[in-house]
């Protein structure tokens, strides 16, 4: 199968005043489409800084894209203008983030707001973008789609929130999602079906996923593959069973030690 | 993972002074401030002629530097024939005095009760934020008569009256950062730990405010300058003859159109003061903060 | 012997004139024995926060006591509540804002000296005050000249060595930590959570301490309660009640940790 994203030797950095940070260097990474692709690292690791550069999102100036490709199918997106990257974001490639609630307009009703995003990015008329946010809704698994779309964002739980996120997300029907510590805000129990949601979503849509942790735990629930990330470079990639398994880098090793697991019977 | 730190030169005191001194703005606008102190304390030595001093043959005369200036009246003279430059060095005495005195009374009333009110909360908070929404809707006038009429006239009724009038913008701002500060964490800790609240807002909350105190005393300094010229227009501030730059500036009013040096010499002195003012203010504050260090 | 017992404790927030009062904590009772690690673990909204002010008593209970050393807080003079603070300190999860901005490590971990000890302030105990807090430093594995250093200048597991360093100035019998680790990198979280292991034999230190990392939890406790709703659903050994949960909550938020090791990968098992 054919990847339909894929970052070949990416750098990027970031220069402040005569200082250069060297966030990205060299990576290299694919996901093919159903494929949930774990992206892994601590703070500082560069894991964010690579996935906000699939959709351009660092702020320019201090990033500068300083070599590599970043393809979509066959196109570079280092290489599209700001207004076709627009047409990227949202319809080819969406993205979620940790925080659901900075994400989400507080004053307008989160159904609104799903449909506003169908309306903006297909040019689908207002009352058929408003039609079609209850089974976007339902599809992240809120019950009461209806009821819950004439809601504001303060009014829903955390769990409820991201799930709002991944609707708003997945309604224009992208072929990437890349999600940024989706679960990192919320309870565990919650986590757990976010994450069960993500894997259905992926395999139901037969959608590439890049998902950004730091949580190992994540990792080996979730993913198909593992990228590990330490210091703007990957140290480590491959299947989750082969990376977890037998760990060829130290980095990982140390990582997978230093991860407490609760012990059960 | 541990971060290495990077080893620190001099001290923190010289380090910013220095750190003031860098911004090359901000080293202008100390200088200015400095010759005005210096011009207000110097006064009776550096001042051309007495600032009172009438001469009614050289009434509303311009600046030198035009035609019919007269040498020895460098920025001109008024209707009665006093000389500018001498009342502009004088008027900086009172000015300077009444602008810093009022902000320091207005910003340490206005500290002590935000902080009060802010951090200790309950039935305390509900009466000082009801007496600043009284203050703010009682008018100013009446409160300076009230003022006069118990302790007279004079240059000290203008701070009390002008710093009795301006806490409550210091009052609310301190407040509500107060009110974000007292869930911070270290706030919490030092409770637990059982340090005393006044010790608290002092040690802990006080620092922290001082960045927004300082941006308003900075304003309130110019403002309080201008504000005391209108009170001696109506008669309750200074008596008319000390001069000061407000009382000038409201002479001037009437001859703008065939006198216009009157008013423009002292009103440009008084937003040279108050941009300086500003601009050292914006510079301490930023070196104040630890973080900026980095840079 | 125990150091801590909560009876029977109760808070509500009353929200204005509403009638019905939201409940944080419902009838809570349990104690600490000294010298052990209770965890308290729950999700956000459990009531965990609010148990922890109480039991320091930086909130008043609605009903209920708190003894600690067997004394009833609601009882003491404001000196012997003073007496006390200075036995029981707290640790706090976010180390960027545990400190504050303006002072220096020193102050910051010199506050509890300062504040019960006479003897140590003023700038005559300076260079006694700088001594301890070198020594207290390096008890938490920091170098001593970083004291004249701002907190902004220190990484997150930095910080939370100065905010542990801090709270054992006093020698204080029970410390609180409340989620000490869950802001750091892991690889850093299992230095600190070395270190406090390692504090608290030194010290003969009792900890409550409280986690929604069950890991973690499974890694420094000794006994867990479980809360959920304000109420105490599961109290035991952490061995037993990790790895046997009883009650049905215990069971879905075991249930619910990821397992960092593929084999136990249900959901991708399950999906494929």
């Amino acid at each position: 199968m054919s990847p339909v994203l894929r970052v070949d030797e990416l750098s990027v950095q970031f220069r402040l005043g005569t200082e250069t940070v060297h966030a990205v260097r060299d990576v290299s990474l694919r996901v093919d489409p159903g494929e949930i692709l774990a992206v892994v690292g601590e703070s500082g690791s560069g894991k964010t800084a690579t996935a906000l550069s699939v959709l351009q999102l660092n702020p320019v100036p201090p990033c500068v894209y300083a070599g590599g490709e970043i393809r979509l199918d066959d196109r570079d997106l280092l290489r599209l203008s700001e207004k076709d990257m627009r047409a990227v974001r949202g319809n080819d490639i969406a993205m979620i983030f940790q925080d659901p609630m900075t994400s989400l307009n507080p004053l307008k009703r989160v159904g609104a707001q799903v449909a506003e995003v169908l309306h903006r990015h297909q040019g689908v008329s207002r009352a058929s973008a408003r039609a079609a946010v209850p089974p976007a809704l339902a599809e992240a698994g809120i019950a009461n789609p209806e009821l819950r779309a004439e809601l504001y964002p303060h009014q829903l739980s955390g769990g409820l929130r991201q799930r709002v996120m991944i609707a708003m997300a997945l309604i224009g029907r992208p072929r990437v999602l890349i999600a940024d510590e989706p679960t990192t805000a919320l309870d565990v129990t919650v986590q757990a079906r976010i994450l069960d949601l993500l894997v259905e979503l992926a395999q139901r849509r037969d959608m590439a996923v890049m998902l950004i942790t730091h949580d190992l735990g994540v990792v080996a629930e979730v993913a198909d593959r593992v990228a590990v990330m330490y210091q703007g470079r990957v140290v480590e990639d491959g299947s989750v069973s082969e990376v977890f398994g037998a760990p060829a880098d130290d980095y990982t090793a140390r990582l997978l030690r230093a991860t407490p697991r609760l012990e059960r019977v | 993972m541990t971060m290495t730190l990077a080893p620190r030169a001099g001290g923190a005191r010289t380090g910013m002074l220095r750190a003031v001194l860098r911004n090359r703005l901000a080293a202008g606008a100390l200088l200015v401030l400095l010759l005005m102190v210096l011009a207000a304390v110097l006064a009776p030595l550096i001042a051309p002629h007495d600032p009172n001093a009438q001469d009614l043959l050289a009434r509303l005369r311009p600046p030198a530097w035009h035609a019919e200036g007269d040498a020895s009246y460098l920025l001109g003279t008024d209707q009665l024939g006093r000389d500018l430059l001498s009342r502009m060095i004088y008027g900086a005495r009172v000015s300077l005095l009444v602008g810093a005195a009022a902000a320091l009374l207005a910003g340490t009333l206005g500290a002590i009760i935000g902080l009060v009110s802010g951090f200790l909360g309950g039935w305390l908070d509900r009466v000082l934020m009801r007496l600043a929404d009284v203050q703010l809707a009682f008018p100013s006038i009446l409160l300076a008569l009230a003022i006069v009429g118990f302790v007279g006239s004079g240059l000290w009724t203008v701070v009390l009256v002008l710093g009795f009038t301006g806490w409550v913008a210091y009052a609310r701002v301190v407040r509500s950062e107060v009110l974000s500060l007292r869930s911070r964490e270290f706030v919490t800790e030092a409770r637990a730990i059982g340090v005393r609240d006044r010790t608290i807002m002092r040690r802990h909350l006080l620092p922290n405010v001082l960045a927004p105190l300082a941006t308003i005393a900075t304003l309130h300094v110019a403002a309080a300058i201008v504000a005391e010229a209108s009170l001696s227009f109506l008669g309750l501030g200074v008596p008319t003859d000390i001069v000061t730059w407000g009382g000038m500036l409201s002479d001037g009013q009437l001859y703008l159109g065939t006198a216009w040096w009157i008013a423009v010499f002292p009103g440009l002195a008084l937003m040279l003061t108050s941009l300086s003012i500003n601009v050292t203010g914006d510079a301490l504050r930023d070196v104040a903060d630890p973080k900026a260090y980095r840079r | 012997m125990s150091l801590v017992e909560l009876d029977n404790l109760r808070k509500e927030f009353g929200t204005g004139r509403q009638a019905v009062p939201m409940v944080a904590v419902d009838d809570v009772s349990l104690s600490v024995t000294e010298g052990e690690t209770f965890a308290l673990v729950g999700e956000s909204g459990s009531g965990k926060t609010t148990l922890t002010r109480l039991l320091l008593w930086l909130l008043e209970p609605s009903s209920g006591t708190v003894r600690f050393d067997g004394q009833d807080l609601a009882t003491l003079s404001a000196a012997r509540m003073r007496a006390v603070r200075r036995q029981m300190q707290v640790v706090l999860q976010d180390p960027y804002s545990s400190m504050n901005p303006r002072m220096r490590v020193t102050d910051i971990v010199a506050e509890p000296l300062v504040t019960h000890e006479p003897g140590h302030r003023g700038r005559r105990a300076r260079g006694k005050l700088r001594a301890t807090v070198g020594e207290l430093l390096d008890a938490v594995g920091l170098a001593p000249d970083v004291q004249d250093r701002y907190p902004h200048e220190f990484s997150g597991g930095q910080r939370q060595r100065i905010s542990i360093a801090r709270a054992l100035a006093l020698r204080p019998r029970l410390v609180v930590l409340d989620e000490p680790t869950s802001a750091l990198d892991v690889s850093v979280q299992a230095q600190v959570l070395d270190l406090l292991a390692d504090l608290q034999r030194r010290f003969g230190l009792t900890y409550v301490f409280v986690s929604h990392n069950l890991a973690v939890v499974q890694r420094i406790a000794d006994r867990v309660g479980v809360l959920a709703g304000g109420q105490l659903v599961e109290v035991g050994q952490a061995a037993q009640v990790l790895r046997t949960p009883e009650h049905p909550y215990t069971r879905a938020l075991v249930d619910a940790v990821p397992h960092p090791d593929p084999v136990y990968a249900r959901r991708r098992k399950a999906a494929s």
